[in-house]
């Protein structure tokens, strides 16, 4: 069993520190075991998001040593004995506590994107779509929502556009419901005035950080941004529409 | 801010927990004209539904065209020992498909057949391929297509916002009181009707699957409100969770591992469930790995291999063969498919178990067998409904996915979940709606109760004890684990019953630091009283029942008992005191009798 150094944000808005605590790790032992150690026997009020342990629901979201990263998802056995840990709040959303930010901006961003607007079923009332025209979609739908990729995206975290962008995150949602082989909304005047894709420059912070391993920035973003810069062209719109040319 | 002030919210129907089966219900009762607010403990698209794997269970007939509705019923019956409302599983077999396919039309793509339908595998106790699913993430899948889906429908969710009780309006229910776990500030909900959707009680055990939230909130606030609970001695120890390292102890790996063709294999290599089938289950099951091996491909010729026997007789098989001195170097058994399919389609249909074992264990599973045991997954009890309109006891309390009882029986098939959250979330939330539209007037709720919910939920920070939460929970977590297990016996039980007295005590002496803002010591320290509550309710049961059925087995009264088959056991809190009553099983109709004597 190893002994580590754990740096461990405590505080508020209104301000806080780094707090030193020593914590035993077993075998096979994650950042968040060791949270827990510590919440259990040292600070049984430290604040932190968790819920499935396994990657699987994005709550538990951190910045660990820098690196935004999954708590729950990053092994001990890859840091070295002896080396403090710095385990600090995701930076670009407003703190509520420890190690737990007030996430609600995604959420906000999550109403506004148009919905999935259905075609017509088959004569036999069934819908059928076949998987290699789902395959893009599905990498997509894999999204955890830890919003790591919000977190480390410069025009949300360094230039604080929220107002007038949707980030990575509901990137990839768009992405999702434009690919749908059933969806028969445009969502271009939204995505260029609304969700702002056009502040996005493909530096491809998001899909570096992305849990999920989804590429946002090949498979989702450019696609989107082609697809508005199209939207320009009344012929390719028209074309589009008629189901022409590829949606 | 006063100790007692709170804001007030107003709803025809508050929904609690917003998994797959608080968010069908809210998306039903608003489609209904009523007004909703969905209360969840976590953020929206947390709550467990997001870790289920394998897939929604649902007689589409789009892989086997022989499937039908009485064919899920029948397999739904027999994975239950018998003992489901038969009601609960009719409805359950015959809407699972619509439902399915309105999570499509909502915007969910699941895997496809080479027709482009939606794609069905193969799971325990299921006699063809019926999960819907997507790859090993369908959870995932149902709850973020129902999430923003629910967002456009005009719902008022109050995330990170826990219910401590229900306030009643008389005999009926009229609202709920709880706090925001952000800023620790109160708030009341006021609605002429209530669904309970806020899953189960695994909390309680040390091995486990469940995440902090399943802390039996639904259960116990039913309870608490005077609601009857049923069934809660069945509790299902899911076959396969990881059993090393120690930290992920408990975490699931699908059966859709088995339905895609692995193997439970002990440390001789034996594929041992071939030695474990009962005689119940002879007739549908290949008692030879060749013609195991031709099922998978031919259903019509084969009986199903014994890896996919239900889930309640594969947890007692491999806590056999360890107990025999059979098992792996950390406990469990192997659970191995890198022999038997190649590694893209392993990649393919299970990545999301190829990440788990890669990244937190270290394990290829394309290469190496993973090891596996039991962990608690699922309670099979719940609050006691009515079979068709979800309503529980008490009146404009429904429940529904879960935090329910009743469809499932002694043991609950796997894939029988999904849908059962999709059939009765949609119920519940319809008969809330109409409920309320029924109900005139005015709700009123007496303010003398919310000054008691008051004074008990900020006694932790004000009582002189010293007892740690976190301690209490591991504490009773043991407790569970070691005394109310895969397998029971009476002076076992009677010792949890008499352990869990003495937590109870000392949870009234819990003390936290800190203040309200966001503090887990807190919120650990008010859950107790709900887990502490359904962990009793489990014991006494588990007691009470002096037979072997499914999810409860007594290593005292090792055999089914046909007396005992025909009652469930019913929980309810008078002045203070929970008592257990005998109820006789809900009668089965004679043409559903008849799908039993087939096939014999």
């Amino acid at each position: 069993m190893a002994t580590f150094t754990m740096r461990v944000f405590r505080g508020g808005p209104e301000g806080g520190d780094f707090k030193e605590y020593r914590v035993e790790a077993g075998e096979g032992m994650v950042v968040l075991d060791l949270i827990h150690r510590i919440q259990a026997t040292q600070a049984n009020d430290l604040a932190c998001r968790w819920n499935c342990k396994a990657g699987k629901c994005g709550s538990c979201s951190a910045e660990i040593d820098g690196k935004p990263r999954l708590m729950c998802m990053t092994r001990m056995d890859t840091f070295k004995e002896g080396e403090p840990i710095s385990v600090a709040p995701i930076r670009t959303f407003p703190l509520i506590r420890d190690l737990v930010t007030d996430v609600s901006y995604n959420y906000e961003k999550a109403k506004q994107i148009p919905p999935l607007r259905l075609k017509p079923p088959d004569a036999d009332g069934k819908y059928r779509m076949m998987q290699e025209d789902i395959d893009r979609g599905q990498e997509f739908h894999k999204c955890i929502e830890c919003f790591l990729c919000q977190n480390v995206c410069h025009v949300i975290r360094d230039h604080d556009l929220k107002k007038s962008f949707s980030g990575p995150r509901f990137f990839i949602k768009i992405a999702g419901l434009e690919m749908h082989p059933l969806d028969t909304a445009d969502r271009t005047q939204f995505m260029r005035e609304q969700a702002g894709i056009g502040l996005c420059n493909i530096t491809k912070c998001c899909t570096e950080v992305c849990p999920e391993h989804i590429h946002i920035t090949d498979n989702g973003i450019i696609p989107l941004k082609e697809r508005v810069a199209d939207g320009y062209d009344p012929v390719m719109w028209v074309l589009r529409k008629l189901g022409l040319t590829k949606k | 801010m006063a100790t007692t002030d709170y804001e007030t919210h107003e709803h025809d129907v508050l929904v609690i927990g917003a998994g797959g089966a608080g968010l069908r219900a809210a998306i039903e009762a608003a489609a209904q004209g009523a007004s909703v607010g969905l209360v969840c403990k976590s953020l929206l698209g947390k709550a467990h539904t997001v870790m289920a794997e394998g897939g929604i269970a649902a007689a589409m007939g789009n892989v086997y065209p022989e499937d039908n509705w009485q064919v899920h019923f029948r397999d739904t019956m027999r994975g239950g020992k018998m003992l489901n409302n038969w009601r609960m599983a009719q409805l359950h077999a015959q809407e699972a498909p619509d439902r399915v396919l309105e999570l499509e039309r909502y915007g969910a793509l699941f895997d496809r057949t080479k027709d482009g339908l939606i794609l069905q595998r193969d799971f325990g106790g299921h006699r063809y391929a019926r999960l819907a699913h997507v790859g090993d993430r369908t959870g995932l899948e149902m709850i973020r297509t129902l999430q923003y889906h629910g967002i456009h429908q005009g719902i008022d969710v109050y995330m990170e916002c826990k219910i401590e009780r229900l306030l009643k309006d008389g005999d009926r229910v009229g609202g709920a009181f709880g706090y925001w776990r952000n800023t620790g500030k109160f708030v009341l909900f006021k609605a002429k009707a209530i669904v309970l959707a806020t899953g189960g009680i695994g909390r309680a055990w040390k091995f486990t699957s469940n995440s902090w939230e399943y802390t039996g909130d639904g259960q116990s606030l039913a309870l608490w409100a005077g609601a009857d609970l049923i069934d809660m001695e069945f509790v299902q120890f899911h076959p396969t969770g990881m059993v090393w390292p120690l930290s992920v102890r408990g975490l699931l790996v699908t059966e859709g591992v088995r339905g895609d063709g692995g193997t439970l294999k002990n440390n001789k290599g034996e594929r041992f469930m071939f030695n474990y089938i009962p005689e119940f289950f002879k007739g549908e099951t290949a008692d030879n790995e060749e013609e195991a091996d031709r099922w998978y491909t031919d259903k019509k010729n084969n009986r199903r291999t014994a890896d996919l026997l239900p889930r309640d007789e594969v947890a007692r098989a491999i806590n056999s063969e360890v107990k025999a001195g059979r098992g792996t170097p950390h406990g469990g058994v192997f659970l191995d498919i890198a022999s038997r399919r190649p590694a893209d389609y392993i990649r393919k249909r299970l990545p999301s178990m190829y990440h788990q074992f890669k990244e937190l264990a270290g394990v290829d599973i394309t290469k190496e067998p993973m090891e596996v045991g039991p962990t608690c997954h699922y309670v099979m009890g719940g609050v006691r409904v009515d079979a068709d309109s979800t309503a529980a006891t008490v009146p404009g309390l429904f429940a529904a996915g879960e935090a329910a009882g009743g469809l499932h029986g002694s043991n609950r098939l796997g894939g029988n979940s999904l849908s059962d959250l999709l059939v009765f979330g949609r119920r519940a939330g319809l008969h809330a709606a109409l409920y309320a539209k029924n109900l005139g007037g005015q709700i009123a709720v007496d303010s003398a109760q919310v000054e008691s919910i008051v004074r008990d939920i900020l006694e932790p920070f004000t009582r002189s004890g010293s007892e740690n939460p976190y301690a209490i929970q591991a504490d009773l977590q043991e407790t569970m684990q070691t005394l109310v297990g895969i397998i029971r016996v009476e002076s076992e039980l009677k010792e949890a019953l008499k352990k869990i007295e003495a937590l109870k005590q000392r949870a009234g002496k819990v003390r936290v630091e800190g203040g309200r803002t966001y503090n887990p010591a807190w919120h650990t320290a008010l859950d107790l009283g709900s887990l502490l509550t359904v962990a009793q309710c489990c014991a006494m049961s588990a007691l009470e029942r002096k037979e072997s059925r499914g999810g409860h087995t007594r290593d005292d009264h090792p055999y089914t008992d046909d007396q005992w088959g025909a009652v469930n056991l019913v929980l309810r809190q008078r002045d203070g005191s929970i008592e257990l009553r005998r109820e006789p099983l809900p009668q089965m109709p004679a043409e559903l009798k008849v799908l039993f004597q087939e096939r014999k």
